[in-house]
């Protein structure tokens, strides 16, 4: 006999499974082992998050009571895939270039990236998807009742309102465990995505077993069940035309525009090409899913006693025939359908609210300098938890509120004319230049407004004032106002009914918004580029050059991408620009190009409004605006290898010049190094001259004394050493310049070698004892490389923050990080000052000293031999802005 | 009459074997190891010569240098201007903000001390000429 316990174990290894399969995705993700993990396979059986627990169990139940109807919810989709090149792609390809976070980022980044459409957006989803997920927990306790009943009562309908609560908590857990390790929608929840697409094997073995089982277990086979099929009811149930052409568009649309299917079809996709697998193998699946339907349908209403529920056959059926692994296995296909929904869901509906209701709140209550300073990151990631929690919970509370079963039954189809509401500003936007943000505001709204009072709202029946009189006498005894019968239309299907009212009106208060209302500029750049698919005209309009602001975007940019990110596309961009170190010129390039890597962690609304918040501007002016015009009008005539042609020209220019500028500057420099060098062998020269001089004459005259002796002698060695550690660091820079040494490699352990340089006697005259600090969270590296000269230059470091920390307690921070598989990062960050952002390019210049620092501390060399060391090591050093001191980072290469 | 002497200098090696040489000689030297405050320190010694170097914290010499011969006061205090400085460019500044002599480092310490007596005769038989006592 089946024990119920034994069901609630399986569940729960069942889970514990998954969790082990998202963290180890995980872990191989996070170690840069993709490989499979971005499969075309794991791809399309991700998008069976389409399948819910609605289409697993409930499909059995609409064949029961509408026939062969419910193959449209299928067929929408496929057709999407099919068709996908004309559609699906070009959504895929602007979503991708926009770096849309969600289906509200897309829609609103369309129009102008305005942050009320996006808000609306999310509210109507949230609202769309909450009974949605109501639906899924309450599958779960439905066919957990199921099997108890076998037991005969293991619990009361009391207790399975907890299993819910307590399957909820789990797979909030479960998904902020695996849904929000990381706030970049770039850095995909592999973990996630390879849990679901296990449950989707899960999910289509359980139907297909079930389906042999009734086919060839119960049945004699294809023929008999064929026999069965044609002498049943289900076939003379009566299809309707409209239905299922209404049904088949609002399947499609609803696949396109569900938060979740917009999750997995593009946040998640890796390739493009994918799409060319997932284009027949989806279709196959979903063919797969429906094949066994009807076999099960009838079957079930032959054997099962009369009035059990259709809704729950796929599981009552083997367990009436005592098979009782087979109902298991059906039980977790149905367990997988309604985690997964609920899973995907909530991380696409969090990332809506955190990105479009919980930031631009934040940032409104925020100062400039809190852009800078606070931590955006935190402040994401946390909203997106407590969001996750929030719209679980509020699906068990409608489950709870609503008392299940009949007025969730419906509620799929409800869903998607709910989220359907979308598809106007999304077509539109895609084809019509001309379309606005107040179109698809008002559209959105109005469209959302008749779904509620057609659909929605009716669903939940009496308890909100929907009685019969409402239904059938309109409000007030407004006829036309009936909620099925809006304009006196009435006879046709509710259903078709607020698909074909609520569609019509959106569209109208769509195209009618549009047209009244003129375009702002920057949603005049945005429409042409979703509308010709074209980069030309760039949204980089959108901003002018701002000059001094480099070092605040950086920090901007850390507090919300990391460190390592942010540092590793600044200087990236500065690269590209031809510029040394970490902070490139801000060009109006520059900006967009960081809007939109924003975009990818914040949503195009918020990202564009931070920088706006912090350097101003951000609109097109009007010159901008008649080049975009004019560029639009000339599309045809371009010719981009000219303009390929111009920039490279331009770029030589640049770079000549900047190299004639560095040789007249490296000219003088070289005199004035001269001169200083010059004056630093002078002065210890000159004592010991003097000394030497006075010693001489004393030892004539015999007026010589002991003590004095020693004195000079010793002023004497002293300034000797002096002049020898100076030649000696001239020699070692000269040597570095002429040379490549090959250094003899070894083995080196990092934290000693630091320790050596720590210990050492730098024998400096300082005013405070500077505290050195190693956090050795990820230090244990082994290095292969030249331990004297690695040595020479941490020891080059750390003295010169000895000088040149001028914080009252200096302290130095030494860190050590793996970069990737080839190299490390070790950091040198003290507590000083820093070093003003117009020297930081030339510190690794020779001869550089900095004007307003001790005159005294040596001859500039330092980093310079630094500098040659590290370049003939094959690794690099370079001052790392925006920290709170002077930061070096030193980089090292991990093998020879 | 005791011969008195400023000399301007950071650099404490330097300081002392200039102090102890010129003490033999019969010199009262005062020692300063600063450029900004060592117009003041002109003021409150008044030396009978000042040594001056060039690359001093805060204020170079130079700017001590014309500082001092802006007070007509000291128009006719002997300087000697002694720097590691070794520049025609750096002599020739030093001329024309009025230094009386310019004396690279490293010294012969006999030269210096024969330099500095010198100015101090120089300038005792001038204020002798000027103002008869």
């Amino acid at each position: 006999m089946l024990s119920f316990n034994l069901l609630v174990i399986i569940c729960i290894l069942y889970t514990c499974l998954m969790f082990c399969i998202a963290f180890w995705a995980d872990r191989r993700a996070e170690r840069g082992k993709l490989n499979w993990l971005k499969s075309p396979w794991v791809y399309t059986l991700s998008l069976s998050v389409y399948c819910t627990a609605w289409t697993f169990y409930g499909a059995v139940g609409y064949a029961v009571r509408s026939g062969a109807e419910f193959v449209v919810i299928y067929l929408g989709p496929s057709l999407i895939m099919i068709g996908w090149w004309w559609s699906l792609r070009r959504i895929l390809i602007i979503a991708k270039a926009q770096r849309a976070t969600s289906i509200a980022d897309l829609i609103s980044s369309r129009y102008g990236k305005s942050s009320i459409l996006a808000a609306l957006i999310t509210i109507i989803a949230v609202i769309g998807t909450t009974p949605y997920i109501a639906l899924q927990l309450q599958s779960i306790t439905q066919s957990l009742w199921v099997f108890s009943q076998v037991e005969s009562g293991v619990y009361t309908e009391q207790e399975s309102s907890w299993i819910a609560l307590g399957i909820a908590i789990g797979l909030s857990l479960f998904t902020v465990l695996f849904g929000t390790r990381s706030i970049d929608i770039n850095e995909r929840h592999h973990g996630v995505i390879m849990a679901i697409a296990l449950e989707a094997l899960v999910k289509i073995i359980a139907l297909l077993a079930v389906g042999i089982f009734v086919v060839w277990g119960i049945s004699d086979g294809p023929q008999d069940i064929m026999a069965q099929i044609i002498s049943s009811e289900i076939i003379d149930k009566e299809q309707s035309l409209s239905r299922w052409s209404v049904l088949i568009v609002l399947s499609a649309c609803a696949f396109l525009t569900l938060p979740r299917m917009f999750q997995v079809l593009i946040v998640e996709n890796s390739d493009i090409k994918h799409l060319y697998t997932a284009s027949w193998a989806f279709p196959t699946y979903v063919m797969l899913m429906s094949l066994f339907v009807i076999p099960i349908a009838v079957v079930g209403l032959k054997y099962l006693p009369s009035g059990s529920n259709p809704d729950m056959f796929v599981l009552t059926i083997p367990l009436a025939f005592e098979q009782h692994g087979l109902a298991i296995l059906s039980f977790l296909g149905g367990f997988s359908a309604a985690t997964s929904m609920i899973v995907i869901a909530s991380i696409a509906l969090s990332t809506m609210v955190s990105n479009h209701l919980v930031m631009p709140i934040w940032l409104q209550m925020q100062s400039e300098r809190a852009v800078v300073s606070g931590d955006v990151r935190k402040m994401l990631l946390f909203s997106r938890r407590i969001a996750i929690f929030t719209i679980i919970f509020f699906g068990y509370l409608y489950l709870k509120i609503s008392g299940g079963s009949e007025a969730l039954s419906s509620m799929g189809l409800i869903a998607f004319v709910g989220v359907v509401q979308f598809l106007p500003a999304i077509i539109g936007g895609l084809l019509w230049r001309g379309a606005t943000r107040v179109g698809a505001i008002l559209g959105a709204t109005i469209g959302f407004i008749i779904w509620g009072y057609t659909l929605f709202l009716p669903s939940f029946g009496l308890g909100i004032g929907f009685d019969d009189i409402l239904m059938s006498q309109g409000p007030w005894g407004i006829g036309w106002l009936r909620p099925q019968g809006l304009l006196g239309v009435s006879g046709i299907d509710p259903l078709v009914h607020a698909v074909v009212f609520s569609l019509l009106f959106n569209s109208c208060a769509f195209i009618f918004g549009s047209l009244i209302s003129f375009p702002s500029p920057i949603e005049r750049v945005q429409a042409a580029q979703f509308v010709n698919l074209s980069t030309r005209l760039k949204s980089s309009l959108a901003w002018s050059e701002v000059l001094d602001k480099g070092e605040e975007l950086l920090a901007m940019t850390q507090r919300t991408m990391g460190a390592q990110g942010a540092q590793s596309l600044f200087r990236a961009a500065a690269h590209h620009q031809g510029k040394e170190g970490y902070i490139p010129d801000i060009t109006p390039e520059f900006l967009e190009l960081l809007e939109r890597e924003l975009s990818g962690y914040l949503g195009s609304a918020m990202a564009h409004a931070m920088l706006v918040k912090l350097i101003g501007g951000g609109e097109v002016s009007v010159d901008d605006l008649m080049a975009a015009a004019n560029e639009a009008a000339q599309l045809v005539e371009y010719s981009s290898q000219l303009e390929l042609k111009s920039e490279e020209l331009h770029k030589t220019a640049g770079l000549l010049k900047d190299a004639n500028q560095k040789l007249k500057v490296l000219s003088e420099q070289k005199d004035e190094f001269l001169a200083h060098i010059s004056h630093e062998l002078r002065t210890p020269m000159t004592s010991i001259m003097s000394f030497s001089a006075i010693l001489r004459a004393e030892a004539e005259e015999g007026t010589l004394d002991e003590s004095t002796l020693t004195k000079f002698s010793t002023i004497i060695n002293d300034e000797a050493e002096r002049m020898t550690r100076l030649l000696g660091g001239l020699l070692d820079l000269s040597r570095l310049q002429n040379t490549e040494i090959s250094a003899t490699k070894e083995d080196i352990d990092l934290v000693e070698l630091l320790e050596q340089a720590i210990s050492y006697n730098y024998n400096e005259r300082v005013d405070h004892e500077l505290t050195i600090h190693i956090d050795n969270n990820d230090i244990g590296e082994k290095l292969y490389s030249n331990k004297d000269q690695l040595f020479q230059v941490f020891l080059n470091i750390i003295s010169n923050a000895q000088k040149y920390c001028d914080a009252k307690h200096p302290r130095l921070k030494i860190s050590a990080q793996r970069a990737d598989d080839e190299y490390i990062y070790v950091d040198f960050i003290d507590n000083g000052t820093g070093i003003a952002i117009q020297d930081q390019a030339q510190i690794f210049e020779k001869f550089t000293q900095l004007k307003h620092k001790n005159p005294r501390s040596g001859a500039g060399l330092g980093l310079n031999i630094c500098k040659h060391i590290m370049q003939n090591l094959g690794g690099d050093i370079a001052y790392l802005p925006a920290q709170d001191g002077a930061a070096f980072r030193i980089k090292i290469p991990r093998k020879s | 009459m005791q011969k008195r002497l400023l000399l301007v200098e950071d650099e404490p090696n330097i300081t002392q074997a200039i102090g102890y040489l010129l003490a033999r000689e019969g010199w009262n030297v005062d020692t300063h190891p600063d450029g900004g405050s060592a117009y003041n320190a002109v003021l409150a010694k008044k030396p009978d010569v000042l040594v001056l170097d060039v690359m001093l914290p805060n204020k170079t010499g130079f700017e001590v240098l014309a500082e001092v011969r802006k007070n007509a006061d000291f128009k006719d205090l002997p300087i000697l201007m002694l720097t590691a400085l070794g520049q025609k460019k750096d002599r020739e500044k030093a001329e024309g903000l009025g230094a009386t002599e310019y004396m690279i480092k490293p010294f012969s310490n006999a030269v210096l001390i024969s330099t500095l007596e010198q100015l101090y005769i120089e300038t005792r038989q001038h204020s002798l000429l000027n103002h008869p006592s």
